[in-house]
C-alpha cells in the first residue's frame, strides 16, 4: 500500500522532496524525545500548502496516516513517525509571508522558527512572545501544534494568546483557514495545541508585539531552594506580575556552567531569574519591591545590558541539553502544580530521587509552577533506565495529586498517552475523542499520539467504516 | 568514529539553524543532529553507502554546530574520524577520484602551486570549459585569484624599536604563494609590534587540508615537518594567519599523539594578547569583517580582530548579518561541492553586500577568494584584504 502511495506522492512532488532511502529515513525516526523510535515509512518535503494538501489527500485515499514534523525539537514524541505512514516535514516552507506592523501581525510559513519572526521585525521595536528554550530552532508550525510556551509566557500568555489566524490542511486534505474573528465556535482555539491530531498548520498569522520600554534581568542566588520557592510566592502576593521567574536548583546550575559558562553565583543551592519588563517607572517601582522581596538572597546581580541579560539567559535556555555533560542519559520531565504547592512538591521529588538513587535536577518556569525535573541516569547501568522512568512518573502522579497538570508545555505526544486516564475519566477522553472525529473521522492524522488506547474512532488507522459509535448511539452529531 | 562521541548528542536540535547545509536545504540528514545519527548508523553496521557518503561529503567542516551545542558534542573530532572513514571504505566515482588527486597532490605542497602561478589567469577564463570536464575543475578555475608579485621573507625579521617577543611565523601554502603580500603584511606587523619574526625554511603545509578531508596520514606527514622545521627554530610561539592552519595546529597533539612543543596563536590573538606598541595612523575606510569559521568557531577567536580593527582611527567596523554561517568556501569545499558553496557564496555576498561596507576583511584565503568570487558574480565587486594587511597600512601610514 504504502509502495503505491510513495510511487504517486513522487508524481506530485520534486523528486528530491520524497525520501524513500533506509538509510535517510531512518534520521527521522525520532524528535527531541529519543526514547522513542520508529522509522517513517517515507518521508515527504512540500515547500507549499497546495503540495501539504495534495499529500493528505493521498493519504486519506489509501487510507495511510500521516505525522507532521517541523524541526524535530519536540519533546513528547508528538513527531514520532509511522512506519506505516508518512512523515510530512515542513523545514522547507520557512518564508516570512507578511510582516504588518500597523496591524502587529506577521504571516509566516509553518516551518519558520521561533526566533526567525522575532529577527525579522526586532530593529522596528517589535517581538513575537512566547519563547520556548528552543527558540532558535523550534518551528512555528510546531509551536501551534503543542501551544509551546517559553519562559515569558507567565505575562503574556502562550502560542495559543499569539495566534490569529492559521491556514490549515484537514485531515480530508481540505485547505482551511480559522479565524480568531470568526463567529461561533472557537475552531482556532481548539486546533493550537491538537499535537497534529486535527490536522496541518500551512500558513500561521501572528501577533507582533511591542518590544517594552524598560526591561530589568535580575538573577538571585539562595541558598537552598525552599528560600527561592518561598520568594517566588512573595513575589506573586506582592501583585508582581514579572515577564518571567524561572528557578534553577544546584544540579541544573552545574550542568549549564559545564556547558556555557554562565558564571552563576557559586555554592547556590538555587537561583531565580526574575524578569521585569513594561513602562520604564513601573518597572522600576517594581524593582524596589523585588529588591525587598529578595532581600534573603545572598547574591542579587542586575543585568546592566543586554548582553549581560543574554549571558544570564544563556544559562537557563541551554539547561536542557546542558544535562548532557553531567549525566550520560537523563528524561526531561514537564510537569504543572500550583505555584503555593512548590515548596512540597520539590520536596517529594527530592524524598522520590533519593529512595531510588536517581538524581534530578530541577529547572523551572517557576512563575507558573511549570515544573521541568531533569531525571538524570545512566543508560549503561542496568535498571538505572527503569528507575528513572518510576522517578520520573511518578512526579507526575505528584503533579496530579497536588492538583497539578502532567504537562505544562510540552504536550502529551507519545510519551504522556499513557498517563492520560490518571488525570481524566474515561467519558473526558471519549469526549476529547468526539472533537477529534469531528476533524478526523478516518483517525489517520497524527494518530497514537495524546490518547492512550485505540477508543473509538480515534487510534486504528485506515479509513473508518460505517457510522462512529457515538453517532449510531444517537449521542453525537458529526458535522 | 568514536560511539562516546557520538552519544553525547541528545538530538535537542540546537546545531540546525547555524549548519550552512540545514539553512540551505532543510533536510535532516544534512544537519550536524543528522549527521551524527548517520555516524551511529554506521557504527551499528550499517555500511556507508553513497548517499551516506554524499551526506557526510557535504558537511563544511564549518565547525559553527560546535559552537551552538550545549552538550558539548565534539563533532569536529567526529566528522574528521567519519572522514577518515569515508576515504578507506568508500569507492568514489573515477572522475571525482581524480579531481581529489590533483587538490591533494597540489595544494599542500608549495613549489608545486608555485609553478602554477602563471597560469593562473588563463586557468580564470578556461574556468567555463573545465568545468564541462568536472564542475569541481571549473569551481577551482574560477576560484584562481590575481596573485601579486612573489615576495620572499628572510628567515629573520627584526623588531622595530625594543623587542619585546620572538615569534616563529607560519607561511602556509595557499597563503604562501597566492597572497604573499598577506605574509610580508603579517611579518611587518609583528616587527612593527616589537617582534622578531623567526620563518623557518622547509616549513612546508601544516596538514590542514588533509586532517579535514579525511586524510590523515597525509597530514601526519605534512605536521611531522612543519612541527620539525619550528622546533629545530626553537621558537616557544607560532603566529598563524590563515584560520584553517591555526585550528589545525592548535589540535597538533591529537593529530600526533604528543604536543609539539610550541604554542600556536592566531595572528589577532597574539597582537591582542601583545597590546599595541606601534602608532596607529588614521584608515578612513568601511570595513565588514568576516568571521573565518575555523577562527570563530573553531579557535574561538572572534573578539580580537574586531578590537584590533576598531583600534585604526577612521576605520569604522560594520557587522555582516548571519555572521556565523559560512560562506561556502570550508577548505577544500567548493572544489568538491561547487554547487552548495555557490548559493552559500551567494547568500554571503549578499550579507556583505547589505553592510555598505568598502573593504571586505577576513583572516583566512580561501573566505577571501570564495566571497570576492562571489561579489563578482553579483557585479558587486569588492575590495579585500587580510587583517594583517589592514594593520600593516595603519602601522606604516599609507593607503590600503
Amino acid at each position: 500500500m504504502l509502495d503505491e502511495l510513495t510511487a504517486a506522492l513522487a508524481g506530485i512532488l520534486p523528486a528530491d522532496s520524497v525520501i524513500t532511502d533506509p538509510v535517510r529515513l531512518r534520521t527521522y525516526e525520532c524528535d527531541g524525545l529519543t526514547y522513542h523510535r520508529a522509522t517513517p515509512g517515507v518521508v515527504v518535503l512540500p515547500e507549499t500548502a497546495e503540495q501539504v494538501a495534495a499529500v493528505v489527500r493521498l493519504c486519506r485515499e489509501a487510507g495511510v496516516p500521516f505525522v507532521a514534523r517541523g524541526s524535530g525539537t519536540g519533546l513528547s514524541g508528538g513527531a514520532l513517525p509511522r512506519e506505516d505512514g508518512v512523515l510530512i516535514v515542513t523545514s522547507k516552507m520557512r518564508r516570512i509571508l507578511e510582516i504588518d506592523l500597523p496591524d502587529r501581525r506577521a504571516v509566516v510559513e509553518p516551518g519558520v522558527t521561533n526566533l526567525a519572526i522575532t529577527e525579522a521585525v526586532r530593529d522596528q521595536g517589535y517581538y513575537y512572545a512566547p519563547d520556548p528554550s528552543s527558540q532558535q530552532i523550534c518551528s512555528i508550525g510546531g509551536n501551534v501544534a503543542e501551544n509551546s510556551g517559553g519562559a515569558h509566557c507567565l505575562k503574556y500568555g502562550f502560542t495559543v494568546n499569539h495566534v490569529e489566524a492559521c491556514e490549515i490542511v484537514t485531515p480530508d486534505g481540505d485547505l482551511v483557514t480559522l479565524d480568531r474573528m470568526d463567529p461561533g465556535y472557537d475552531l482556532l482555539g481548539a486546533f493550537v495545541g491538537s499535537e497534529g491530531t486535527l490536522g496541518i498548520a500551512t500558513k500561521i498569522t501572528v501577533r507582533l508585539s511591542r518590544a517594552p520600554e524598560a526591561v530589568t534581568t535580575v538573577l538571585a542566588a539562595f541558598e537552598s531552594i525552599e528560600r527561592g520557592g518561598e520568594a517566588v510566592s512573595a513575589i506573586i502576593g506582592a501583585g508582581i506580575v514579572p515577564a518571567a521567574i524561572e528557578m534553577m536548583d544546584a544540579l541544573a546550575i552545574e550542568a549549564a556552567e559545564a556547558a556555557v559558562a554562565c558564571d552563576y553565583p557559586r555554592g547556590a543551592g538555587a537561583v531565580l531569574i526574575v524578569e521585569l519588563d513594561g513602562p520604564a517607572q513601573e518597572v522600576e517601582r517594581q524593582f524596589a519591591q523585588l529588591r525587598e522581596i529578595c532581600s534573603g538572597a545572598f547574591e542579587l546581580r542586575v543585568a546592566a545590558g543586554a548582553e549581560e541579560r543574554a549571558a544570564i539567559w544563556k544559562g537557563r535556555k541551554s539547561a536542557f541539553a546542558a544535562v548532557g555533560r553531567i549525566s550520560p542519559a537523563y528524561i526531561v520531565q514537564d510537569g504543572v502544580v500550583p505555584r503555593t504547592a512548590l515548596p512540597r512538591v520539590l520536596a517529594e521529588i527530592d524524598r522520590l530521587s533519593a529512595e531510588h538513587g536517581i538524581r534530578v535536577a530541577n529547572v523551572f518556569h517557576a512563575g507558573d509552577g511549570n515544573l521541568h525535573p531533569l531525571v538524570l541516569f545512566d543508560d549503561a547501568e542496568p535498571g538505572a533506565g527503569e528507575r528513572a522512568e518510576t522517578v520520573s512518573g511518578a512526579i507526575l502522579d505528584l503533579c496530579i495529586a497536588h492538583g497539578g497538570s502532567i504537562t505544562g508545555e510540552h504536550g502529551v505526544g507519545v510519551d504522556k498517552a499513557k498517563h492520560m486516564p490518571r488525570m481524566f475519566s474515561p467519558d473526558d477522553l471519549d469526549t476529547m475523542q468526539l472533537v477529534r472525529c469531528a476533524f478526523d473521522p478516518a483517525g489517520l492524522s497524527n494518530p497514537g499520539k495524546v490518547f492512550p488506547t485505540p477508543r473509538l474512532c480515534g487510534e486504528v488507522p485506515g479509513v473508518r467504516k460505517g457510522a462512529h459509535p457515538l453517532v449510531e448511539s444517537g449521542k453525537a452529531e458529526q458535522f | 568514529m568514536d560511539p562516546k562521541l557520538i552519544n553525547d548528542c541528545v538530538h535537542c536540535g540546537f546545531c540546525l539553524p547555524t549548519c550552512p547545509t540545514y539553512v540551505l536545504w532543510g533536510e535532516e540528514m544534512d544537519s550536524p543532529r543528522g549527521r551524527i545519527h548517520l555516524m551511529k548508523q554506521h557504527v551499528e553496521g550499517t555500511p556507508v553507502t553513497p548517499e551516506m557518503a554524499g551526506h557526510f561529503d557535504a558537511c563544511l567542516g564549518c565547525m559553527a554546530c560546535v559552537t551552538a551545542c550545549p552538550s558539548g558534542v565534539r563533532y569536529d573530532r567526529l566528522i574528521e574520524q567519519t572522514r577518515a572513514e569515508v576515504e578507506r571504505t568508500h569507492v568514489r566515482d573515477p572522475r571525482d577520484r581524480a579531481v581529489r588527486g590533483l587538490v591533494f597532490g597540489l595544494f599542500p605542497y608549495p613549489r608545486r602551486l608555485r609553478l602554477l602561478r602563471p597560469g593562473l589567469g588563463i586557468a580564470r577564463r578556461l574556468a567555463p570549459f573545465l568545468a564541462r570536464a568536472h564542475p569541481g575543475l571549473g569551481a577551482m578555475a574560477g576560484l584562481a585569484p590575481e596573485v601579486a608579485r612573489r615576495q620572499r621573507l628572510p628567515r629573520l625579521v627584526r623588531a622595530r624599536g625594543p623587542r619585546r617577543a620572538v615569534v616563529g611565523m607560519l607561511t602556509g601554502c595557499v597563503q604562501g604563494e597566492f597572497f604573499p603580500q598577506v605574509n610580508a603584511a603579517t611579518a611587518r606587523v609583528l616587527a612593527l609590534e616589537g617582534c622578531d619574526v623567526i620563518v623557518p625554511a622547509g616549513q612546508g603545509c601544516c596538514g590542514a587540508l588533509s586532517v579535514h578531508s579525511g586524510r590523515r596520514d597525509q597530514a601526519r606527514r605534512l605536521a611531522r615537518r612543519t612541527v620539525r622545521a619550528f622546533r629545530k627554530a626553537g621558537v616557544e610561539t607560532v603566529v598563524v594567519n590563515a584560520a584553517g592552519c591555526g585550528s589545525t595546529m592548535k589540535e597538533y597533539g591529537d593529530l600526533l599523539g604528543e604536543e609539539p612543543g610550541f604554542r600556536v596563536v592566531d595572528l589577532s590573538e597574539w597582537l591582542a594578547e601583545l597590546g599595541p606598541a606601534a602608532e596607529r595612523h588614521p584608515l578612513p575606510v568601511t570595513v565588514a569583517y568576516h568571521d573565518a569559521c575555523h577562527l570563530a568557531h573553531a579557535q574561538g577567536v572572534r573578539a580580537q580582530p574586531r578590537e584590533l580593527l576598531r583600534g585604526i582611527p577612521g576605520l569604522e567596523l560594520r557587522e555582516v548579518p548571519d555572521s556565523a554561517v559560512c560562506c561556502g568556501s570550508a577548505g577544500t569545499y567548493n572544489i568538491f561541492e561547487p554547487e552548495a558553496a555557490r548559493d552559500l557564496g551567494d547568500r554571503k555576498a549578499k550579507a556583505v553586500g547589505s553592510t555598505g561596507a568598502e573593504l571586505l576583511v577576513s583572516a583566512n584565503p580561501g573566505c577571501t577568494m570564495q566571497i570576492a568570487a562571489a561579489m563578482r558574480r553579483e557585479g558587486a565587486a569588492i575590495r579585500v584584504a587580510h587583517t594583517a594587511e589592514v594593520l600593516d597600512a595603519s602601522l606604516r601610514g599609507v593607503g590600503l
